[in-house]
């Protein structure tokens, strides 16, 4: 596991924190780095990769819409080329999709959601597994290729600290084909980080009594740069969009903060947020199961709490 | 027309997992298995194209110990699936392994139009198998799918990702398509139903007999642990007010999160 390869990502123009997080954990352990970004940036991060020790970045530019196809030709060519046996990536729907396809194609072992990682003494992997009622240790085989993604927020970013020279090397082997087309996109209403990336989140539930209520956690959760999640049963009740929910058949979340507002803690939705660092519950009911799990409880009406929290951290922060 | 729906048994989400004595693995003494929900989104989809397409036929494959595994591919069935293809293995495999054995039974199946998988399954939340049977089987693939327009040849179908933005793609046949919660809702079988799953027709095979084994395995999964004991819970006292006050400063000086 000496030659690795990052997959590298971009928000707004530098390195993803995620990228950043895996390449922090790779420092000062004399690797050789290599660095595969599908799409446009690659100038705008070349020094920021040299910073972290890669020696070469794999690039196609015309990559800027995801299509499985296209994009597993693109980094199953950038690994081949890297000669790279362990792969790192960061856990969201880009890579989970694409480098599992790639891992058949290369006849590479897989695994996704790993929550520690270290290269002391060879690579040490752990991650939740059943839904976090326990972890588990991962086992790759040395011998060959190993793809593995590592969910956000779980390593420390640090400043890079090397001075090498970073090659861009310019492919060209993604290509898409009539089998399978991008038709449209249709952009979520969210500017905010996705759940399952979010380092703080506020979430909802039934306690809110009613859709309109959710504006409540909206400002709270701009006052604290978080993002609004919710418990299944409000997703089912039509007042938010699946795409917030929370648990069981929707998004598994580890943020350092979660505030879980008006959620009784369901076993379901207990499975999606165990994860998180610091809970925090506001719930009427004082034998709510959410409570089992939280690190700080308040019992009490949501509707007078909340306003008073952001109010206090706004007049804070 | 010829649909292949491929499913995994888990441990139902209530189930208190327990440990071997040597935290190889869990303990599955005790565990009530279910099908995966997500794949009874997929389940569902399936059967609501046969519907829709005369002489269509929905094929479920799983691979698992037979033991219990019988049961889950019957649930399938009470659903609306005509036969089912059961890969016996008692040992625990990876997803590449688990996508060898699916794309081998598919493949010497004949033609088929459509694959159907849930994007994950909730023991290892892996959402690997999907898109790695469709390259063993070289169709194209779209995951995490929570709307499909499938009349025809070439399908539509909404693909979910980050911050709800959804990536529209269409699909030429034969394809493989992750479902995921939005997609439909998956029908509860009848008893009739459930009666007349008992006779339809399960092909048997073992991992041996596609030509693997449970030491190709290129991920293992070992040293299990249980989560260390939590903290209890510090509830905080007084009246609303002084409860935020009480909770900012444990944030910002104790959890050190804000």
């Amino acid at each position: 596991m000496e030659n690795i390869l990052v997959v590298a990502e971009l928000q707004n123009g530098s390195l993803k924190k995620g990228t950043k997080e895996l390449l922090s954990s790779l420092l000062g352990k004399g690797k050789t780095i290599s660095a595969a970004l599908a799409g446009e940036g690659a100038d705008s991060i070349k020094e920021e990769l040299q910073k972290y020790g890669v020696t070469q970045l794999f690039n196609q530019a015309s990559l800027t819409q995801y299509n499985p196809t296209s994009f597993t030709q693109f980094f199953a060519e950038a690994i081949k080329q890297s000669g790279a046996n362990l792969i790192l990536a960061s856990s969201n729907a880009m890579t989970k999709d694409v480098l599992a396809r790639v891992a058949a194609r290369l006849d590479a072992g897989f695994i996704n959601d790993c929550t520690e990682l270290s290269f002391d003494g060879g690579i040490q992997l752990r991650r939740p597994m059943y839904s976090a009622k326990c972890s588990a240790g991962v086992n790759l085989k040395l011998e060959g290729t190993s793809i593995v993604l590592m969910r956000a927020n779980q390593l420390p970013v640090l400043e890079g600290t090397e001075s090498i020279t970073c090659e861009v090397k310019a492919l060209d082997a993604g290509t898409e084909n009539e089998t399978l087309k991008v038709k449209d996109i249709i952009k979520g209403e969210s500017e905010k980080l996705d759940l399952t990336e979010a380092d703080r989140i506020v979430s909802g539930g039934r306690g809110l009594k009613e859709a309109k209520n959710f504006e409540m956690l909206e400002d709270l959760a701009n006052v604290i740069n978080a993002t609004v999640g919710a418990s299944r049963a409000v997703v089912d009740s039509g007042w938010v969009p699946h795409s917030m929910q929370v648990g069981q058949t929707g998004k598994t979340v580890a943020p350092s903060l979660y505030i879980a507002v008006g959620i009784s803690g369901a076993i379901q939705h207990l499975a999606g947020m165990s994860g998180s660092k610091v809970i925090v519950a506001i719930n009427t009911d004082e034998n709510a199961p959410i409570f089992q799990k939280a690190s700080y409880g308040i019992v009490g009406d949501a509707f007078e709490v909340v306003p008073k929290l952001t109010e206090q951290l706004k007049a804070s922060l | 027309m010829r649909i292949f729906v491929c499913i995994k048994q888990v441990p139902d989400t209530e189930t208190r997992i327990k440990l071997k004595p040597d935290n190889s693995d869990i303990d599955s003494n005790g565990v009530k298995w279910i099908v995966n929900p997500y794949d009874e989104f997929a389940i569902e989809e399936a059967v609501k194209i046969k519907e829709a397409n005369q002489g269509a036929m929905v094929t479920v494959v799983s691979v698992g110990p037979k033991a219990r595994l019988t049961n889950s591919l019957r649930t399938a069935m009470a659903m609306g699936c005509d036969d089912g293809i059961l890969i016996d293995e008692a040992n625990s495999l990876d997803s590449l392994t688990m996508a060898k054995a699916m794309a081998k039974a598919i493949k010497a199946e004949g033609d088929f139009s459509a694959v159907f998988t849930g994007v994950l399954s909730i023991d290892d939340n892996e959402s690997a198998m999907g898109p790695m049977l469709a390259e063993l089987l070289e169709i194209p693939h779209v995951g995490v799918v929570s709307k499909l327009e499938s009349a025809g040849d070439e399908w539509t179908a909404e693909r979910e990702v980050e911050g709800g933005t959804k990536e529209v793609f269409t699909m030429k046949l034969p394809g493989l398509i992750t479902a995921t919660k939005g997609l439909n809702k998956p029908r509860f079988a009848s008893l009739p139903n459930i009666m007349k799953a008992k006779k339809k027709p399960i092909k048997e095979m073992t991992l041996g007999d596609l030509g693997l084994s449970s030491d190709d395995v290129k991920i293992q999964l070992n040293q299990y642990q249980m989560p260390a004991d939590k903290e209890p819970v510090k509830m905080l006292s007084g009246d609303p007010a002084a409860q935020v006050s009480e909770l900012v400063k444990l944030l910002r000086e104790e959890a050190k999160v804000l």
